[in-house]
């Protein structure tokens, strides 16, 4: 019965991957052949002389590190706000604002970064600013679910000893769940940190600053070798974050 | 009396755990119990640590009634006893030394509390008792990289640092072997004697309690069957006590730590 | 060892890791001019009151359903057809660039010889370098590249979904126990066989899982990369936000929520049944 089923939903997969070729008719044809890939070709090839000159390595530069930070502080920023939520949102206060909390954590992490991002440019302007804040908000739904769970999942033996022999709840916190709990949270941090700088890298399309915004200029005046640049800048930028938090890990994880 | 049951038993669900115990110890006492696994010696202890509330009965500790107290009284009562677990529950992320500071959590403001997280005030004082059990080169060791037996000692370090009135022991040294388990049941006795606090420990080796303890209590399915000085205790009243029973001590489970690394 | 009794061995480290931070956060905060208070300012307050009190209720006319309906299967469809070239490419990719099926390696008890390990470099780079570019910066180059519309979406997804699945399918390989395989190496199997009877068996319930996780995260990244106009539900939400329709941008991000929230659903039940 079970292999029954399994190889229906295999089935069912392969007829979803045909749908979905068939909807979306791709003429693979005309893409690769016909001189089309020829002409995806040429296009490329004008990616490959980079723009070296100094004034625009300073610009692209400048760019790294306003991303670097967007996507820093606003994992940072989600942190804080994740965990404040998480409390809640792993009962710790009772049940109406458990709701409440998760409620919140939700409608956060519903709502992708490039709208927020849409959203905080309306309120905060142009700039990193409202980068910042769009990849905080986010964050801290995913972060806040993420953390509301390891938290739930935390043993609660250590903290109650404490309270047994007279501490206060924070101290039983802090003294009981936390020395647990902290590798979890910062494994959880990096990994959103590693998501972060990609998306801080594009939250420039919609005018939130950092390297996306040079990118976006710089291929609609059909600035190729600027715009080679600038996603060899990213590229850079991701494997260091990507190497960072990988350092990180091994150092302060440690399974 | 520092210590009183009047007619105190314990339901955990269906399960009767004690039934009627009537119990009364004098400050300074220094009491074994002994009985065979499952007779409700860990439930006695948890009784007079006031981790429960007993269903029917009163207890009674350092002439207070700590279920008739506020919550806040009930802490400072709380200060004033320590219980020392069988498997102590100890982060396997924290260090030794702050393992053993927050035994004093009870008497420190929490601002004092989380100040000690950040920075250990009061090394010199953990270092003495860790001394006094042979665990003074694992202070700034985590605890996750102990064994079970060192962990039990720095349990006891960590009671005996919160330098309790009352001390109460659940199977402290199960995980040790029989000359470590001879040391620290001598460091628990002396400390205790030396400063007249009352010690109350359950042990399952029925020779270290009869060899360290005045007072012999042996409960078995949730009553008690005798409370003797030591020297009265004989073998006929041990192998009623322990009948069909087999001297097992159980294992200790170790703390470990289980880590989800999400894979990007 | 009892002369310098106070001193705890963690405080230096601790009070450099703090300077660090500070050192690290004060130009942090100056970069990206970081101020949450502007979200809370009157006027700004007012602004984002106003395009957000148009939410309610949601648009529901007819047309617009129908638009919206087609959105959500071509943001779908993206999805799924990007994994389906993504996996095209990354299962071989995988079996070359992971050491599991190194004959090299099987012979000499787990380690790799120079050669082995150099000739796997070059595809392990080429993994990185696919996953490592964000897929939406590959989405902006292709829809430049083969005009708006969904197949933009599709070979961003193909190209960034292949490095990530490679690379994580390789260190799955390598993660379970190599000696059935090295095993059957030594006793002269092809290396493809005796991937399918020694690797295969214990990797297939950890690889099921990831990939219904990726194909997920697929469906997110489908709709985001619409932004930049590779077609499906992000390109409409873009369109609506530039609009100031409110009430458009609300029944979207509702589908959205009800897109995610299936998929997390679907991908719980599949990782179920099939690991």
């Amino acid at each position: 019965m079970r292999a029954l089923i399994n190889t229906a939903l295999v089935l069912v997969l392969l007829a979803a991957v045909a749908a979905s070729f068939a909807y979306l008719s791709l003429d693979l044809q005309a893409l690769f052949g016909d001189g089309g890939l020829g002409q995806m070709g040429a296009y490329a090839l004008r990616f490959l002389s980079p723009d070296l000159s100094p004034d625009h390595l300073r610009a692209v530069g400048k760019g790294a590190l306003e991303t670097l930070a967007m996507s820093g502080l606003g994992t940072l920023l989600a942190v804080v706000l994740g965990l404040l939520l998480a409390l809640p949102a792993a009962g710790r206060f009772g049940w109406p604002l458990q709701g409440v909390a998760r409620l919140l954590l939700n409608a956060l992490r519903a709502i992708p970064e490039l709208v927020w991002a849409a959203l905080t440019v309306l309120a905060a302007g142009l700039g990193p600013n409202a980068g910042t804040l769009a990849l905080a908000l986010h964050t801290s739904g995913v972060l806040g679910r993420l953390f509301a769970e390891a938290l739930e999942n935390a043993p609660p033996e250590p903290a109650a000893a404490i309270r047994l022999q007279g501490g206060s709840q924070v101290t039983a916190f802090c003294f009981g769940t936390l020395p647990n709990l902290w590798p979890q949270l910062l494994a959880y941090s990096l990994y959103r940190w590693e998501n972060n700088i990609r998306m801080a890298s594009v939250l420039g399309f919609v005018g939130a600053g950092g390297l996306g915004q040079m990118l976006y200029t710089t291929l609609s005046l059909f600035q190729e070798a600027q715009a080679s640049t600038v996603i060899i800048a990213m590229l850079v930028l991701v494997l260091l974050v990507d190497a960072l938090s990988d350092v990180l890990r091994q150092r302060f994880v440690r399974v | 009396m520092t210590l009183r049951l009047s007619d105190a038993s314990l339901r955990h669900g269906q399960v009767q755990a004690l039934h009627g115990i009537d119990l009364q110890i004098a400050g300074g006492e220094r009491v074994a119990i002994i009985g065979p696994s499952g007779a409700g010696k860990s439930s006695l202890l948890q009784l007079l640590g006031t981790a429960i509330e007993p269903s029917t009965g009163t207890v009674e500790l350092l002439d207070m009634a700590p279920w008739r107290l506020s919550a806040g009284a009930r802490q400072r009562l709380r200060a004033r006893i320590a219980l020392i677990h069988q498997a102590p529950p100890l982060p396997p992320r924290q260090r030794v030394v702050t393992a053993v500071l927050a035994g004093r959590l009870g008497q420190w403001s929490t601002l004092r509390g989380l100040l000690n997280l950040l920075h250990p005030a009061d090394v010199p004082g953990v270092r003495e008792v860790l001394t006094d059990l042979g665990m003074a080169e694992k202070i700034f060791v985590q605890c996750g990289q102990l064994s079970g037996g060192q962990l039990q000692r720095v349990g006891i370090a960590r009671a005996l640092y919160q330098q309790p009135e009352i001390l109460l022991a659940d199977e402290p040294v199960s995980a040790m072997d029989p000359v470590l388990a001879e040391h620290s049941l001598k460091t628990l006795n002396q400390h205790a004697s030396e400063r007249g606090v009352t010690l109350i420990a359950s042990l399952h080796a029925v020779e270290l309690a009869l060899a360290h303890f005045p007072r012999v209590i042996g409960i078995r399915e949730g009553r008690i069957v005798f409370d003797r000085p030591a020297s009265e205790v004989s073998s006929e009243m041990l192998d009623a006590l322990y009948a069909n029973e087999q001297l097992v001590s159980p294992p200790l489970p170790l703390p470990a730590l289980s880590l989800q690394i999400p894979r990007c | 060892m009892l002369k310098a009794d106070s001193r705890d061995p963690a405080a230096l480290p601790r009070l450099l890791l703090a300077l660090l931070a500070i050192a690290l956060l004060w130009p942090g905060i100056r970069l990206s001019e970081l101020n949450p208070g502007v979200l809370l300012q009157a006027d700004n307050r007012r602004e984002m009151g106003n395009f957000v009190s148009a939410f309610w209720p949601p648009a529901h006319e007819p047309d617009f359903l129908r638009l919206l309906w087609d959105a959500t299967l071509q943001t779908l469809a993206v999805a799924t057809a990007g994994m389906t070239l993504a996996l095209l490419l990354a299962i071989p990719a995988s079996l070359l660039a992971s050491r599991a099926l190194s004959l090299r390696a099987a012979s000499r008890g787990g380690r790799l010889g120079f050669w082995s390990r150099t000739l796997r470099l070059p595809v392990r780079g080429l993994l990185i370098f696919l996953r490592s570019v964000p897929e939406i910066v590959w989405a902006l180059l292709f829809v430049r590249a083969v005009g708006l519309g969904p197949t933009a979406g599709v070979l961003a997804i193909a190209i960034t979904y292949s490095g990530m699945l490679g690379k994580v399918y390789a260190e799955i390989f390598e993660s379970v126990d190599q000696r059935p395989a090295h095993a059957l190496l030594h006793a002269g199997s092809s290396r493809l066989s005796a991937f399918f009877y020694g690797v295969l068996p214990a990797a297939a319930a950890e690889l099921v899982s990831y990939t219904v996780y990726r194909w997920e995260c697929a469906i997110r990244a489908s709709v985001v990369m619409g932004f930049v106009g590779a077609g499906g539900l992000g390109q409409q939400i873009d369109l609506s936000m530039r609009m100031f329709a409110g009430a458009e941008v609300a029944s979207m991000l509702l589908t959205f929520l009800l897109l995610v929230w299936l998929a997390d659903q679907l991908s719980r039940l599949l990782r179920g049944r099939l690991a």
